[in-house]
């Protein structure tokens, strides 16, 4: 038992406001639910759509049928009536368009006529959500309460809002009341209604981070928008940079003064920032970047999704040097993930990227309350007793790793980074011993960052013999492809990278050799994650299902190509 | 404190190039200062000028070629007890990292900003910089440099920097007391300073600055049309001294995160933030 919600209209029109409103209700009701944005690069007009799943425990990923569709202009009805389900419904303000004569599935509500007598036409949207809490069998409460939080501080627009609310639902019920049945509520604790790009937000906050510099980009830019809304309430600077060479170069230097530290951009910024990179890797200071891929070439879909960059966040920077890229695949992982990020860059004095891209950005999605207590915060600095006087940034160890200092922490020593090739004191030097001397130092780091790294995820058959690979925000659809295939009788299971440089082999080495067929599912043209595990472990992966349209994976999609390879 | 404490290292410099003067300057500002060397934090870019962290004991930040002014911020709103400077070249500063310098203007960090310009691009062997004077024939400007000189001071002032200085490195006790002001002054202190190139810069020699700097008297350090007539004079007579100096509010303390401890110093505990998610139930 599920119900599918489409709301689609022109950029500005306030699908999100609906989606907001209901989803946040849901939750708090007990429904697990996921919801998410399809949007075009522009302010106004053209054609934007939300969607969202409400399913028994909490579904994993969108789906293509619809069961209502909130059509706010003529052309979303056009462009996604094929996907209403023959039991759909289609809400629509007969004042702007009517529907052919042959559909029937019509629910007229003059959504703006009433939200004008209700006080105002923006109150359109919370209209529509009295008429979706009908057809769906809700009570108005909770919505209620949350217009309460919402407008507390808007003069009469609480009232409004709520008169706008229960218009919307007298003027449904005469069409279809509780048609939609939903699943059963969760038992569990309240659930939190949060996005992608809040979760880092709040990963990197309860890791610690201080200052965040950055340079506006879809998809990332949520990042930087929930930190500077908390830089209040809480000791975090962010601090918007005139290029994202200044982003990565600011923070870099907060980092060698003694605070953690972040930046965030897309593949673009990236593109500028990656000199920085080398930067970080050479003078060995903690670093982290969130990396939230959209489709390239240069500026692509700006707002939609795909994970083309993984190549890119593994080789990017000249030189080379260790550096540790993990991905963010659902809200759960990613939240203590990027925590692993820091500590990680912490520990070994290097930078680490941290790879979303815009679907998981922007998908919200009913999860537990994240336990902070699990959270680490480990700055790997040298003790006072812990170092040979005087103070030497470089000093050559066995692991690689420097005892490291910051400015000001001892009295009278002093800090020297350097991006030129340094003795280890961090001075110039240009000699072939000390040059090996101090790459070898570096290198050698990564053996203890390599076996850091988590082996992926297994799901389904555990002996399986077919097996889906994908890494990053392919985790739901993939999840959900497996359980769908399962219950069809295929001895299935996906094998799913969260950490995924430097690659771990371990579970890649005993399955691959084992199943009768392997496919990579990877949001990108060419499979890049099938041609890592070909060049590290010289296994090949049997098929490679690729999808960079711009949009996620469905299931479907993927079930019928994995469907298609067995038959062949 | 002498001088002598904060020199370091065998430097990489051509004999009698004018950064020795500045190097020389710029420790005796720091001694004169009796400031203590973990406090301080040289930041530069990639050239001659900016090996000067090397050379001067202190906390150093050696970046990138451009670079030197983001980490020189980063560090400001870490810890804003380091006192941070910045010692890079003409190149670095206005050329590959002139963006960095228009919106540091803006920003107004507590930084002081010493170029040493030679009006040329010393490390790379000789080309035109974005000071060199128009007609200066190099191996890449074959037919002499055809843009017009960038002028950094005016720049500078019509950005809205508080502190705007020229100097000249042969002018070493002049050099040594602006670097002191710049130090000390509250907010973003740029200090333009003339440095002949021996090896590369055959036409502002030592001598061709020694014949055309003097020091006009600054009646009112807060005209700043009168700073902008020293700004754009220019050849047959080049005006030394600070031109403008007129404090304007910090973009630290315009943070308030940053009142109090540095953020550097600040104890973490996750779970004191962990009711930063109630938002989302
Ligand atoms: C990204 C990058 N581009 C180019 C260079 C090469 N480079 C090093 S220093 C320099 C110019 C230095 O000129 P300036 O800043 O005036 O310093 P000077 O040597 O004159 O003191 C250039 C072009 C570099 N190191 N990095
Ligand atoms: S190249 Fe020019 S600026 Fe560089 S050290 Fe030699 S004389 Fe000085
Ligand atoms: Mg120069």
């Amino acid at each position: 038992m599920e119900v599918n919600i489409l709301v689609g209209g022109a950029a500005g029109q306030g699908m999100d406001t609906v989606m907001n409103l209901l989803g946040k209700s849901l939750v708090r009701e007990g429904y697990g639910l996921i919801y998410t944005k399809d949007y075009m690069s522009r302010v106004r007009g053209g054609h934007n759509f939300s969607t969202l799943r409400i399913a028994g425990g909490t579904p994993w990923t969108t789906v293509h049928s619809v069961d209502i569709l909130v059509a706010l202009n003529e052309e979303t009805y056009k462009l996604h009536q094929h996907k209403l389900a023959p039991s759909g419904r289609v809400i629509y303000d007969p004042e702007v368009f009517t529907l052919p004569e042959e559909e029937d599935r019509g629910v007229p509500v003059e959504l703006k006529n009433l939200a004008e007598e209700a006080g105002g036409k923006v109150m359109a949207n919370t209209v529509a959500v009295g008429v979706l809490l009908v057809l769906l069998g809700m009570g108005s409460n909770t919505v209620e309460v949350l217009l309460e939080e919402t407008f507390k501080d808007k003069e009469g627009m609480v009232s409004k809002n709520v008169n706008a609310l229960k218009s919307g639902m007298s003027a449904a019920e005469k069409f279809c009341s509780a048609c939609f049945p939903l699943p059963p509520k969760s038992e569990d604790s309240q659930k939190l209604f949060v996005d992608g790009n809040q979760v880092l937000g709040m990963a990197a906050l309860g890791s610690g981070c201080r200052f965040l510099s950055a340079y506006p980009m879809t998809p990332s830019t949520g990042v930087m928008n929930y930190l500077a809304g908390k830089s209040k309430e809480y000791p975090v600077v962010v601090e918007q940079a005139e290029d994202e060479i200044a982003a990565i170069n600011m923070t870099l230097g907060a980092s060698y003064s003694g605070v953690r530290s972040l930046t965030c951009t897309s593949g673009g910024g990236f593109s500028l920032m990656v000199e920085g990179l080398s930067l970080a890797g050479m003078i060995e200071t903690p670093l982290v970047i969130i990396l939230a891929m959209r489709p390239g070439p240069a500026t692509g879909l700006p707002t939609r999704t795909e994970q083309g960059d993984l190549e890119f966040a593994i080789h990017g920077g000249h030189g080379e040097f260790p550096r540790a890229v993990l991905t963010a695949t659902s809200h759960e992982d990613a939240f203590y993930r990027l925590n692993k990020a820091f500590e990680l860059a912490d520990r070994y004095q290097t930078p680490v990227i941290f790879l979303s891209d815009q679907n998981f950005a922007d998908t919200h999605r009913s999860v537990e309350p994240f336990d902070f207590g699990r959270l680490s915060y480990n700055r790997h600095l040298v003790e006072e007793d812990d170092y040979e006087k005087p103070y030497q940034r470089y000093r050559l160890t066995e692991n690689g790793i420097s005892p490291r200092a910051i400015p000001g922490q001892f009295p009278g020593e002093t800090v020297l980074v350097d991006s030129d090739e340094h003795d280890q004191n961090g001075n110039i030097i240009e000699s072939a011993e000390e040059r090996n001397q101090m790459s070898g130092k570096r290198m050698r780091k990564l053996k203890a960052l390599a076996e850091e790294m988590d082996e992926p995820d297994l799901y389904g058959d555990p002996r399986p013999e077919t097996l889906l690979i994908g890494w990053g925000s392919t985790y739901g659809v993939l999840r959900e492809t497996i359980d769908a295939l399962s219950a069809s009788g295929l001895k299935i299971a996906m094998l799913h990278f969260s950490d995924i440089w430097p690659l771990p082999q371990k579970r890649l080495r005993t399955l691959l050799p084992e199943v009768r067929l392997s496919c990579c599912v990877e949001n990108n043209a060419t499979g890049q994650l099938a041609s890592l595990i070909r060049r590290e472990t010289g296994l090949a992966v049997d098929k490679r299902i690729n999808k960079n349209d711009g949009r996620p994976f469905m299931p479907d999609e993927i079930i019928k190509e994995v469907e298609k390879y067995h038959e062949s | 404190m002498k001088a002598d404490h904060f020199l370091l290292g065998e430097t990489a410099w051509c004999p009698g190039c004018g950064n020795f003067s500045i190097r020389n300057a710029l420790a005796g500002a720091l001694a004169e200062l009796n400031l203590p060397a973990e406090e301080v934090l040289i930041c530069s870019g990639i050239g001659q000028a900016a090996k000067m962290p090397h050379y001067i004991k202190a906390n150093g930040f050696n970046g990138l070629h451009g670079r030197a002014l983001p980490p020189a911020l980063g560090a400001r709103i870490a810890n804003k007890n380091l006192k941070v400077i910045i010692s890079s070249g003409d190149g670095d500063s206005y050329g590959e990292g002139g963006n960095h310098f228009i919106h540091n203007i803006r920003r107004n960090p507590n930084i002081a900003h010493f170029i040493h310009n030679n009006q040329v691009y010393g490390l790379t062997k000789g080309q035109a910089s974005p000071t060199s004077d128009p007609g200066m024939v190099t191996g890449v400007q074959v037919s002499g440099v055809i843009n017009p000189a960038l002028n950094p001071l005016a720049l500078a002032l019509v950005l809205g920097a508080g502190f705007v200085a020229r100097c000249f490195s042969g002018e070493k006790e002049h050099l040594k007391e602006t670097m002191k002001k710049a130090i000390n002054f509250e907010g973003y202190a740029l200090v333009d300073i003339l440095q002949p190139c021996v090896s590369f810069n055959k036409h502002n020699t030592h001598g061709w600055y020694k014949n055309r700097v003097y020091f006009p008297e600054v009646s009112d350090p807060a005209d700043w049309s009168a700073a902008m007539n020293l700004a754009r004079q220019w050849g047959d007579q080049i005006p030394l001294g600070v031109f403008y100096n007129v404090p304007r509010p910090t973009f630290e303390d315009s943070l308030e995160v940053l009142s109090g401890e540095p953020l550097a110093k600040r104890p973490f505990e996750p779970n004191d933030v962990a009711d930063v998610q109630n938002e989302f139930l």
